[in-house]
């Protein structure tokens, strides 16, 4: 057997970014050196750095400007704002100015998608942009202005809450009262609570929370961890964002809860790196915190104990959302996901009894305390109560943060957001439903859940709408919504590049399955796919949903194929009838080239 | 032996010890679960995902769950046989997998998977992704063409002080295991063999190690003697006072092919027994006079008459079989590829050294065909059904292959009529 000398990797992302930074790049020394420092071999160390695409191996440019390329910003304007940047700057996309001042880059969704089309520069927020607007920002930084200084600060843009009394997140709250009152709370009491509110993960995923707290309580370590899973990637989400803008402290207070509750004394603000602005802010409160006795030794509580916390910040790999693949990022490994041989709660980050919550499950259990248990549950439906944070971009007037009351229809909905003509809706960011006018009466909750393989079955439209109308819209709080102009096969396109360059690689079907999906797209693009490759995408998808080992590989395909089952008019006009001719192949644009040269080379004769 | 719980797998009750690795309860009870990635109980990797099965209605891998009370299991339905299948299939689709010139082959959990399913095409195209065989380790040859990224060697060889050897890299697609090549220097012998023998493929190799022949006595291999190879239905029609009716055509090639398809001699007597030519340089009939059964296409497509005439092809024919290797890359005729069409108008009529004196035109002529921007290999401007590779494939090989198609059999090539030594 061989010794194994442990050593604490959890800060292994932060030296990384430290150097990234500095320097703008991790050099071939530097990997010697931190290979070195943390025991580990260089090879593991580039693997490690590769997986995050924020972290660059050649220079990224003293500015280094991250463009987002979801399919929202390109319906923004982002080829216009792609084509300034390129200007301005002098090089294409994805590489650096030979002076080392630019580098231009993609990345997927930034989490500002009222606000597209966006960019990062240095991690600073630029929104809105317009090519003029590219123009001024490259100027002002070549003018030696720096980018904190001229930045966007995001707006919240929050449109909607229910009636005050109603109102759940967006509103007026005093910091350290829930705190204070959870003075006559044993821990017990607070899951107690929490089992009672019937507070689910809002994530997407909507495992009750009450229940993971338990099982944690009940596991027995010597030291147990609470994590924020900050890591908002899902495309078109910005709730969290918002949260922790407006109210960075019922997260603080919501982490103290679950510390206290479950019998951590560690915790952790796992923050995905596009909110990099967001970290000053946060660690000022938590010294806030700590300075009025609610982080360290907290003693004013009805049984005294530790609990601290800090920011993690991740690196830029949508994957890490996933909260196994997280706890495997926070112990500078690849973010990639767990087995699932055990839960977190039995053994999560370093082995130790581990919850991960949502920054909106956290903020949500302060809010119950002080609304008191039975207001709380008026609130909402049945299975869910309370409200829901929706972030929602696309056609409609009112791009922005809504809070409602689970249970509103999602006509309601639409008329509240302003969405005039609204073809289909990507429900739950890219790894959701894509929605058309057969669920407009479908209500936005947690009731009624349907196993997802009876929904693969469908084999018409009219079928599915009768059966899945009784059944709520659950959603971790993306929605896009895209008119008639918009190309819902642009968008599938857009969604499968996106899994594709974020899955992680670990198991085939995701890795190479989505690959080939892309492929059947391109060909339905091209206009040569078949009937036969529309059976294909069935198929296949069917088999990556089932044999894929996180979320991502499972819920990559869902839109694709709701689209086909929902949209088949769009689909049929792009299928090629003929199937013995391989509609790729063009005579006139193959002959071309001759063409012109032997009209040149005539006119030359004359 | 205490704690004993109940079970079923696949509607058989089981009785086994409570927290038990699922997949060895089944192998103790007869039921096998094919794994790839999984060796050992303590370290289930779960990353092949081939041993999915349903547990309570739910799929997930065999090699992570530990047994419990009252769990109902499903193994061999339809679905999740077919489910192992399409993963290995995917496997095959996404390496560049070489049986035949693989070290492990014979040895090889992989190739072992797909004969035992009876695999011989995958369903999915191929990624052609770009892939090294690294050479550069002092030891150990890396062949990511081969690696299934199962992560048995990452998370397996360890140099004494822990650090890993072999390193996942990049994400995605783009994948890979990367050997550190300072640590693998300290690895010792046994270590370094035991990396390579824990490769369930033929990735890890260790230099000098190797066998010389890949194992077995064997053509393919004993499980697959038995299996049939998937045979297309082409549904050729004819009546049986009728022959079958053949056309051939050479495109962009140089007629060999076709002068191979002579060489057959005193065979072809046999073959017009059973089959009549219609349009054919053989038969000098310049139009199809009648709908054929079968289309012989030698060489690509090089200009607008190429392509006019295989299209013709494609509508007259009913199967489309591309013999050479013009027909299925290009060909020698496709090393024009390189050169801009200008130059290479330019190099024929104007520049060359065989041109005339004070020659100055370029021939364009609406009569002339117009020469393509490429040369195009058949599959690209029409659906080929069979390809038989060659330059010049040989005659029996030839006939043979058409001669099993028109009658619908199956039929093997022996190695005198595919080796071009």
């Amino acid at each position: 057997m061989v010794a194994v000398t442990k050593v604490d990797r959890s800060r292994l992302m932060d030296v990384i970014w430290d150097i990234q930074r500095k320097k703008r790049y991790i050099a071939h020394d530097d990997i010697t050196k931190i290979a070195h420092e943390f025991n580990m071999s260089r090879m593991e160390l580039e693997g490690v750095i590769t997986f995050y695409h924020f972290y660059h191996r050649t220079h990224s440019g003293n500015f280094t400007i991250y463009l987002n390329d979801s399919i929202i910003s390109q319906f923004a304007g982002r080829e216009s704002v792609l084509k300034a940047f390129e200007e301005a700057i002098g090089v294409r996309l994805g590489n650096v100015t030979e002076d080392k001042m630019f580098g231009l880059f993609r990345t997927p969704c930034i989490g500002l998608s009222d606000q597209e089309p966006s960019c990062l520069i240095n991690f600073r927020p630029f929104v809105d942009l317009t090519p003029e607007k590219v123009f001024d920002i490259i100027s002002k930084l070549k003018a030696g202005k720096m980018p904190y200084e001229i930045c966007d600060i995001p707006k919240s843009k929050i449109h909607y809450t229910p009636a005050k009394d109603r109102t759940v997140f967006f509103k007026p709250y005093k910091k350290f009262s829930s705190l204070s009152k959870l003075k006559d709370y044993e821990p017990e009491e607070v899951i107690d609570l929490v089992i009672k509110s019937k507070l689910t993960g809002r994530g997407g995923a909507f495992f009750p929370t009450g229940l993971k707290w338990q099982l944690c309580r009940r596991n027995k370590a010597d030291v147990k961890y609470i994590i924020c899973n900050a890591d908002e990637g899902e495309p078109g989400t910005f709730k969290d964002r918002v949260l922790l803008q407006e109210h960075p402290e019922l997260l603080i207070e919501g982490m103290i809860m679950a510390a206290y509750a479950v019998g951590a004394s560690k915790g952790a603000i796992y923050l995905r790196a596009e909110y990099m602005y967001l970290k000053e802010p946060l660690e000022q409160l938590l010294a806030e915190y700590r300075k009025n006795g609610y982080l360290g030794k907290i003693l004013n509580l009805k049984i005294p104990f530790d609990f601290e916390m800090y920011v993690h910040m991740g690196a830029g790999a949508y994957v890490c959302g996933e909260e196994t693949a997280l706890i495997h990022s926070m112990e500078g490994k690849r973010g990639e996901p767990g087995t699932r041989e055990y839960f977190p709660v039995d053994k999560g980050y370093n082995g130790k009894p581990t919850v991960v919550n949502n920054v909106e499950t956290l903020c949500a259990v302060p809010r119950i305390l002080e609304l008191g248990l039975d207001k709380y549950l008026t609130l909402g439906t049945d299975a869910t109560p309370g409200t829901k944070l929706l972030s929602v971009s696309g056609d409609c007037t009112k791009r922005g943060m809504f809070e409602i009351e689970w249970g509103m229809k999602l006509r309601d909905f639409l008329d509240l957001i302003g969405a005039k003509n609204p073809e289909f809706i990507l429900f739950n960011g890219f790894a959701g439903e894509c929605l058309s006018s057969a669920d407009f009466d479908r209500e936005i909750s947690g009731e009624n859940l349907l196993a997802e393989h009876i929904k693969f079955d469908f084999k018409d439209p009219i079928e599915y709408a009768r059966k899945m109308v009784g059944i709520g819209l659950r959603s971790g709080g993306s929605i896009m919504v895209f008119d008639k102009e918009k190309d819902l096969v642009e968008v599938l396109k857009n969604v499968a590049d996106f899994f594709v360059a974020e899955s992680c690689g670990i198991c085939v079907p995701c890795r190479t399955g989505n690959f080939l999906l892309n492929k059947k797209i391109n060909k339905i693009i091209l206009g040569h796919a078949e009937r036969q490759d529309l059976e294909d995408i069935k198929d296949w998808s069917k088999i990556i949903k089932t044999t894929s080992r996180c979320g991502l590989g499972k819920m990559s395909s869902t839109a694709l194929n709701d689209a086909i089952l929902k949209f088949p008019h769009v689909f049929e006009k792009r299928l090629s009838e003929n199937t013995n001719f391989n509609q790729a192949f063009n005579l006139e644009d193959a002959t071309a080239d001759y063409d012109r040269i032997i009209n040149e080379m005539t006119s030359d004769y004359e | 032996m205490n704690n004993l719980v109940n079970l079923t797998i696949d509607g058989k009750t089981i009785q086994a010890e409570s927290g038990k690795n699922l997949v060895d309860v089944a192998k103790q009870n007869g039921i096998y679960i094919p794994t790839l990635c999984y060796f050992r109980e303590l370290n289930p990797l779960a990353t092949c995902r081939i041993c999915t099965v349903k547990v309570n209605g739910k799929d997930t891998t065999g090699c992570t769950v530990k047994v419990a009370e009252g769990m109902e299991i499903e193994v061999n339905s339809a679905e999740l046989l077919d489910n192992r299948k399409a993963i290995i299939e995917m496997l095959y689709a996404e390496g560049n997998h070489f049986c035949p010139s693989c070290e492990k082959s014979g040895n090889c959990d992989m190739q072992n998977h797909a004969y035992d399913m009876g695999l011989t095409v995958t369903r999915y195209p191929h990624v052609f992704s770009d892939k090294i065989v690294d050479f550069t380790p002092k030891r150990m040859i890396m062949e990511s063409n081969r690696c299934i990224l199962c992560k048995r060697c990452v998370e397996e060889v360890k140099t004494n002080e822990g650090r890993d050897v072999f390193s996942f890299v990049q994400r995605g697609i783009n994948t890979r295991v990367k050997i550190d090549y300072e640590l693998e220097q300290q690895l010792s012998e046994s270590e370094a063999l035991r990396a390579m023998n824990l490769c369930p493929v033929g990735a890890i190799l260790v230099k000098g190690m190797i066998q010389e022949q890949p194992f077995g006595e064997r053509k393919y291999d004993l499980l697959g003697k038995d299996i049939k190879p998937v045979v297309k239905d082409n549904n050729l029609h004819k009546k049986d006072n009728e022959k079958f009716i053949v056309a051939t055509t050479s495109l962009a090639g140089c007629f060999g092919c076709h002068m191979s398809l002579l060489d057959i001699d005193t065979d072809l007597l046999d073959i017009l027994e059973i089959a009549e030519f219609n349009k054919s340089p053989l038969t000098d009939i310049k139009k199809f006079s009648k709908r054929c059964h079968i289309g012989l296409i030698e060489g690509g497509c090089s200009n607008s008459e190429n392509v006019a005439v295989l299209k013709e092809f494609r509508k007259k024919c009913d199967i489309l079989v591309g013999f050479g290797e013009c027909a299925i890359m290009g060909g020698i005729p496709a090393m024009r590829n390189f050169v801009p069409l200008q130059e290479c108008l330019e190099e024929a009529y104007l520049n060359g050294v065989t041109t005339e004196i004070g020659a100055d035109v370029v021939p364009g002529h609406e009569d002339i065909p117009k020469l393509l921007n490429n040369v195009y290999p058949c599959n690209e401007v029409v659906k080929i059904d069979y390809y038989i590779p060659g330059c010049p494939p040989n005659a029996q090989h030839i006939w043979k292959v058409v001669k099993s198609i028109l009658l619908g059999e199956e039929f093997s090539i022996t190695h005198d009529e595919f080796k071009y030594d």
